[in-house]
């Protein structure tokens, strides 16, 4: 175990994606998530690598679609807005199966918004992000270590199965201090031959497109990657499942949510009600097996979020609607106080949610 | 004797594009360019979405095809990945440069980008059916002006070159034409040359070919390299426009 250092979400996230053979950043500035660039644009130049502040989010990630495409590892990140704005690279890596680490560190919307902590750009992570049928892994860290554990597992993984990793934060997580351990990556040895890197004049040129104007093909593409995609949900669900053995209710709750529903878990239990949570690491593939276990043994499911609802149509598909799934929320920048949470839980308690 | 042959950076395969195009002596000029310079085994070619979003598959080098006018930010992120051993090209049509890609453009040439751009203005929106484009001359009938380019309500269109070259950035800017021997001829030593400047570090330059669009224009392709003689020249005047090498010479 590395040596533990107190730092900023942000800044754990750069790093780890440092000591994950990343050399290469793009850029543009956006609270709360400026401290990733900052840290990139010191350490860079350092270690032979590249930080370039682009003109734009989308030039941004269409500079990511370039390093991308010759088979290195590469990222950027924004918040909120700034991912709208890459939503049309993103669609373009999807088509193109190219592998890249995202990271959005959520703000409060929709439009402008603000800048405070938001959970609610989980549908547009989730559901797609851009045009077409595609997913994106992604990946919600709880902790600043997890800020770093997560990234090195979303250059792995973007790697593994070729395409976008997501790592789906909010501004508390960005902002806050935690002690962490930044351990050594052992970076996998993965097929690049699709890659192009000049063809030396050693073999057939290699083309990185997303274009296909025969339907029967373009569907077949797309089936393909939906094959692709059902070996992801088989083999990569993360979650973390919280004195689930005894609850008659369960909390489900991801990043900075889960910290709060915790508290009010502690505070429930004090007052002897069965309560346990589901808290999602992956929100895709999300952990529709664990939430459907969940539902044989829980009398009502509560769902935690930063946001007006979004992560709680999945529960309720997961659960396949045979339990009541209630909300408790804030909205806009708010979170959800403890108290907030264990007013929920008590009224579940109840039968409230019946 | 061999006297005439296809440039090997240019595949045996039948281009898609309309007869009298001039895209085709485009691609040949940029494959002879890069053959002379020996640099196919290194070259990554970036294609645009417009009429020439095909041209992955007419190039032998390793190919990208890029979202509508990002073409400068791929080629940055190519070029960035590896500056000594990547050469990379952009070829786009003026839709895709001077309108949804002029942000990326503009500052590929402010940052110096070590890239070659070829950019085919042809003043009209091919593969959507004639639009009007950025680069449309004031009066042009295209299918989004039916009642010719009013300047009054759509304003003027965009000189790429003669705006480029006051970025302190931009190395190398001339702007060429395809429609007679002599300007061809003129045309390939400028292409090469941006070529070139990539290869000795020299930074970002472009080379704006002045083309033809028989089919959207409606005309011949004869008629239409003497509307271009008669019209474009004149609107979009021939030349060096920046070259920072003569630039420190004469100083």
């Amino acid at each position: 175990m590395a040596e533990k250092v107190l730092m900023k979400g942000n800044e754990a996230i750069a790093e780890a994606a440092i000591l994950a053979g990343c050399r290469h950043y793009f850029g543009y500035p956006i609270t709360p998530q400026t401290e990733i660039a900052a840290y990139m644009a010191k350490k860079m130049p350092k270690i032979g690598g590249c930080f370039l502040q682009a003109e734009s989010e989308v030039a941004a990630i269409n500079m990511v679609y370039g390093v991308a495409g010759t088979g290195k590892r590469v990222m950027t990140s924004s918040s909120s807005p700034g991912i709208s704005l890459k939503s049309e690279g993103l669609s373009y890596m999807a088509g193109s199966d190219l592998p890249a680490l995202v990271v959005n560190v959520q703000r409060g919307g929709p439009g402008l918004g603000g800048i405070q902590p938001s959970q609610s750009d989980y549908f547009q992570a989730t559901k797609g992000g851009g045009h077409g049928d595609f997913k994106m892994i992604v990946l919600a860290p709880s902790s600043v270590q997890e800020m770093a554990s997560l990234t090195v597992k979303g250059f792995d993984l973007a790697d593994k199965y070729r395409m976008t990793s997501m790592i789906l934060a909010d501004g508390t997580m960005g902002q806050m201090m935690e002690p962490v351990s930044l351990e050594e990556v052992e970076v996998a040895d993965y097929d690049k031959s699709w890659a192009v890197t000049g063809t030396k004049c050693e073999r057939k040129h290699n083309i990185i497109n997303s274009l296909s104007l025969v339907p029967e093909e373009l569907e077949k593409l797309n089936f393909e990657r939906y094959e692709k995609y059902k070996t992801i949900e088989e083999n990569e669900v993360m979650y973390e499942e919280y004195m689930m053995d005894d609850a008659e209710i369960c909390v489900s709750a991801f990043g900075i949510a889960a910290r709060v529903a915790k508290n009010a878990i502690a505070m429930a239990r004090a007052e002897g009600i069965k309560v346990g949570m589901i808290r999602p690491i992956t929100l895709w593939p999300f952990p529709v097996k664990a939430f459907k276990a969940a539902a044989e043994k829980v009398n009502s499911f509560i769902s935690v979020e930063l946001s007006m609802g979004q992560m709680i149509d999945d529960i309720k598909a997961s659960t396949e609607y045979t339990k009541p799934v209630t909300l408790c929320n804030r909205a806009g920048g708010m979170i959800p106080s403890p108290e907030q949470v264990l007013e929920a839980i008590k009224k579940a308690n109840e039968g409230g949610n019946k | 004797m061999v006297v005439f042959d296809k440039p090997k950076s240019l595949l045996d395969v039948p281009l898609h594009y309309c007869p009298g195009c001039t895209h085709g002596i485009i691609h040949r000029l940029v494959a002879e360019a890069i053959d002379e310079l020996g640099i196919e085994g290194q070259a990554i070619g970036v294609a645009p979405v417009g009429c020439s979003v095909l041209a992955y598959n007419y190039f032998s080098c390793d190919m990208v095809q890029a979202a509508h006018g990002r073409a400068p930010a791929v080629a940055t992120g190519l070029k960035r990945a590896d500056p000594d051993n990547h050469i990379v090209f952009t070829y786009q049509g003026d839709g895709d440069l001077a309108s949804i890609g002029m942000a990326e453009t503009v500052h590929a040439a402010a940052r110096n980008e070590n890239i070659t751009i070829i950019f085919v203005n042809n003043a009209i929106y091919g593969m959507t059916g004639g639009q009007m484009a950025p680069t449309s001359l004031p009066g042009q009938v295209t299918q989004t002006s039916p009642y010719g380019r009013d300047t009054s309500h759509c304003g003027f269109p965009v000189k790429v070159s003669e705006m480029l070259a006051t970025l302190d950035g931009a190395g190398y800017v001339e702007r060429v034409a395809v429609n007679n021997v002599k300007n061809v001829r003129n045309a390939k030593k400028a292409i090469k040359k941006a070529f070139q400047n990539q290869i000795d570090k020299k930074g970002f330059s472009l080379i704006e070919v002045v083309s033809t669009c028989p089919t959207n224009w409606g005309m011949t392709p004869i008629n239409a390299l003497k509307w271009l003689e008669d019209n474009m020249l004149p609107y979009y005047p021939l030349g060096v426009y920046k070259d920072r090498d003569a630039q420190k010479e004469a100083e």
